[in-house]
């Protein structure tokens, strides 16, 4: 059977990336006896699917993988033992039974939710309130995406599902994150500094992924873990 | 969260943060106000090839099980670290605590090869330690060495405050002991360093004078402070069952050289390859418990979480109860889901079923050491591995499936002749044939390859070669050119690859080897000049490094070329490593009449090992005649 893990990345945790995560959590199965189930052959490896990558220097809490498992304890009993083996920085926040057919995590995932905050000294020159305003207005935000092999034109304003600021300024985003659409969080900021004709830095921003969904039948974006049952 | 020691901007800007942030599963957190003694583990090369080494892990789990210790670690920052540090003034940094290296009690660097001591002035340098011992003040740690390197620790005796010969598992608490009584006393940092000098296996290196002759060679050395020993034992861990040994080692988040569980079954080599320093240097072999061996196993793969377990020492075919070892290896770990991996055996009917066993035959390779192209040098060098039994071992992995073999060959041994590098081709050439033979048309699934790889030949101390004559870097290349040219005039040439190191290097760690404290200062000037990862090709700057010695007006071929007499004092003669100089001066000798010494395990050879009284050198065999 299937089981469905979702964790937060924080602290010094942001600087490992996404391959080195992975190898991380291989480990910590191992070490929390989990009943892994194996593939065959001579370097059997974990049956695991992440749902997104979160790129180095990105905090999140909500992150999820997927594991084939042969026997569960109870949802709290394998939370705990993942926890009592993690980094400071990555806490498990559940651990939930996938139903028999479903979509593995990465294949599943259709948007994600970030809030983004400025770092202390890189606010930016005008104000953000009114670059969001201008982002809402307008029927088009065409972006050229660079890929290794061609560039692409998207249009933000179809994938960016919703844009708006807190009430401590911070930025929130929920963007479209499924494999074909793709959105970075930077991707959006550069074309609100656009309008300004400003580049933002590299450093000028503290990125965080606050969830992960998926879209139900209905069409709606839900949690990734909505579709899980405690053990 | 943890406050890091390099800013936010700079860990996303340079590669692999991972390397400066610590946090490690298993890495151990104290509280730094409760623990009296601030220890630092260094390796002084990137964090990828430090975490990979096993002494500091089990110094590590040492320190930190003393409640008055907390030892924490620092490799060398990789350049481009190396450059923001500098540039931003930032103080290097131990990874637990990311606190300044400079604020800790001792730091402690590991040096396993000589091509490393200009990092350990750069790992001083961005510390802002003084480079130079004489210049410290009780404002720096005390800057211990220890490893392979400090059997001749002459070259860098300038730069450390203590060295440590020998297993770090004896001493280290007796030294800890006499720092805190010496401290409460408010010792000076010089009497603290003679008193320390006085415990076995300690050198404290300012307190020593050496004069020379006229030639340059070493006429005499003694100590200037009273008490003091004139020559140091090394220290050794008798019982290798009843000692220290980390059952939760440090696991790295980024990928390391050795990216799994090892787990060391003996130390010492009963072999006695005339060319090996580690083979001397750790005599008695003294083996480990298997019982205890298969729970450390156990309790390791538990704590980390590997998925990978590999068995470390010298050989491990002669640990007598491999067998038992290997087969509840292979039960334990098909279990797990974990590998085995298995260097350093012998390639024989044993070794090959395990091996078929635990690898996928078609990706693995099969490796041969025979160090030398001939019989006749083979038996100079001491190498006990004869042509047929490299034939038949390569005959029954064809068998087997396997159709990759590697070859390790050394260039430049003493007595070398033209005939012996035609040698390394002719024997690569018939182990091809014997391909050839030995599997028929039709089951040949893929094609056979032998890689043959040769490295220099560089005299180590404490060997029966220490006596011997190194070559210029033209000859080395020559003898490189000759190997190829040998090999693409063999009939399997197609089935041959062929690769070798670099010379350059060769030659300078020639001169380390064996140097004297004349070398400090060349040291400093190619430091200097911009020379540290030298063991690492895209950062060697050969160049300045001539520079340097012209500069210093040391003469390379002082260290590389001379001849060497039977009675010349050697920098590193004051250090007694058990083997006695007779002894390894009669196998020098042996070595010119090519005769071969049998291993510890036939009959012992009075090498004066014996004397730490513990080990092979107890147990019922031979006598020497």
């Amino acid at each position: 059977m299937k089981i469905r893990i979702k964790f937060t990345k924080h602290g010094a945790l942001k600087f490992i990336g996404h391959l080195d995560v992975m190898r991380y959590f291989q480990k910590a199965i191992r070490r929390s006896g989990i009943d892994v189930a194996y593939s065959t052959g001579f370097s059997p490896h974990q049956i695991m699917s992440f749902a997104a990558p979160l790129g180095v220097g990105l905090t999140s809490d909500g992150e999820y993988f997927d594991l084939e498992v042969h026997s569960v304890t109870s949802s709290e009993d394998m939370k705990k033992r993942l926890n009592d083996t993690m980094a400071d920085g990555i806490e498990i926040l559940s651990v939930l039974a996938l139903p028999e057919k479903c979509k593995n995590a990465m294949a599943s995932v259709a948007a994600a939710g970030y809030e983004i905050s400025f770092r202390e000294g890189h606010e930016p020159k005008f104000s953000i309130a009114e670059a969001i305003g201008h982002f809402l207005d307008r029927d088009q935000v065409l972006y050229i995406k660079k890929t290794q092999k061609n560039e692409i034109t998207l249009d933000l304003k179809q994938s960016v599902y919703k844009i708006g600021l807190t009430n401590d300024n911070r930025i929130f985003l929920l963007v479209d994150a499924s494999s074909a659409g793709n959105i970075k969080p930077i991707m959006v900021m550069e074309a609100l500094y656009r309008e300004y004709d400003e580049i933002p830095g590299d450093f000028d921003f503290c990125i965080h992924r606050t969830e992960t969904y998926l879209r139900d039948e209905d069409g709606t974006l839900k949690p990734l873990d909505s579709i899980g049952q405690a053990i | 969260m943890r406050k890091l020691a390099l800013p936010e901007e700079v860990l996303l800007t340079i590669e692999k943060p991972a390397r400066y942030i610590g946090n490690e599963i298993n890495s151990v957190i104290k509280d730094k106000n409760r623990v009296d003694i601030r220890f630092c583990m260094c390796f002084p090369d990137v964090y990828e090839i430090g975490m990979s080494h096993l002494g500091i892990q089990i110094l590590y789990d040492m320190f930190n099980q003393w409640e008055d210790t907390w030892c924490e670690r620092v490799y060398s920052p990789w350049m481009d670290a190396d450059h923001i540090l500098r540039e931003k003034n930032i103080p290097l940094f131990a990874l637990e605590s990311q606190d300044p290296i400079k604020n800790f009690d001792f730091l402690g660097i590991t040096i396993q090869y000589e091509m490393c001591y200009t990092n350990i002035l750069q790992v001083l340098d961005l510390s802002n330690i003084p480079l130079v011992a004489a210049e410290r003040t009780w404002d720096d740690p005390i800057v211990i060495g220890g490893g392979p390197c400090t059997y001749n620790p002459e070259p860098i005796a300038d730069f450390f405050d203590l060295f440590y010969i020998g297993e770090g598992e004896t001493q280290y608490r007796n030294l800890l002991d006499l720092y805190k009584e010496m401290r409460a006393k408010n010792a000076t940092r010089e009497e603290f360093l003679i008193e320390a000098g006085k415990l076995p296996g300690i050198y404290a290196p300012s307190f020593y004078v050496v004069t020379y002759q006229e030639d340059g060679t070493i006429a005499d050395m003694q100590p200037t402070v009273p008490g003091l020993p004139k020559t140091i034992l090394k220290e050794i861990v008798t019982d290798v069952s009843e000692t220290y040994y980390p059952l939760k080692p440090v696991v790295p988040f980024i990928k390391c050289t050795q990216d799994r569980v090892v787990l060391e079954i003996q130390r010492g080599c009963i072999r006695g390859c005339r060319f090996c320093q580690a083979g001397q240097l750790y005599r008695p072999v003294r083996e480990r418990n298997v019982d205890l061996l298969k729970k450390y196993a156990v309790a390791m793969l538990d704590n980390t979480g590997h998925e990978e377990i590999s068995l470390s020492s010298l050989s491990s075919s002669d640990y007598s109860e491999l067998p038992e070892l290997v087969n509840f290896l292979i039960d334990e770990c098909r279990e797990k889901k974990v590998n085995i991996s298995l260097p350093s055996l012998r390639i024989d009917a044993f070794s090959l079923d395990v091996m078929s066993k635990v690898q996928d035959i078609k990706k693995s390779s099969l490796t041969f050491a025979p160090e030398a192209g001939t019989q006749r040098l083979r038996n100079v060098i001491n190498k006990g591995l004869t042509e047929p039994v490299i034939l038949n071992g390569a005959i029954q992995a064809f068998e087997g499936g396997w159709t990759r073999v590697k070859l390790y060959f050394m260039l430049g041994l003493p007595t070398e002749t033209n005939e012996d590098i035609r040698g390394i081709a002719e024997l690569a050439n018939k182990i091809a044939a014997a391909f050839f033979e030995t599997v028929p048309k039709e089951k040949r699934r893929e094609k056979v390859q032998i890689v043959v790889s040769t490295s220099f030949f560089i005299p180590k101390p404490f060997t029966p070669f220490q006596w011997a004559t190194m070559y210029h870097k033209e000859d080395y290349i020559e003898k490189a050119y000759q190997t190829r040219q040998a090999i693409s005039e063999q009939l399997n040439q197609r089935s041959i690859k062929y690769n070798w190191h670099e010379a350059d290097v060769s030659v300078l760690e020639g001169v380390f080897a064996r140097g004297d404290r004349k070398l400090g200062k060349v040291l400093l000037n190619a430091y200097k000049r911009g020379c540290y990862f030298d063991a690492w090709s895209e950062f060697y700057k050969h160049e300045e490094w001539l520079k340097a010695f012209e500069e210093c007006n040391i003469d390379i071929d002082f260290y590389t070329t001379r001849e060497r007499s039977l009675d010349e004092v050697f920098p590193w003669d004051f250090i007694d490593c058990g083997v006695t100089k007779e002894f390894l001066k009669k196998e020098w000798l042996r070595a010119h009449e090519e005769s071969v010494t049998p291993n510890c395990k036939v009959q012992c050879n009075a090498c004066g090992a014996a004397r730490f009284g513990c080990g092979i050198c107890f147990e019922e065999r031979g006598t020497a005649e």
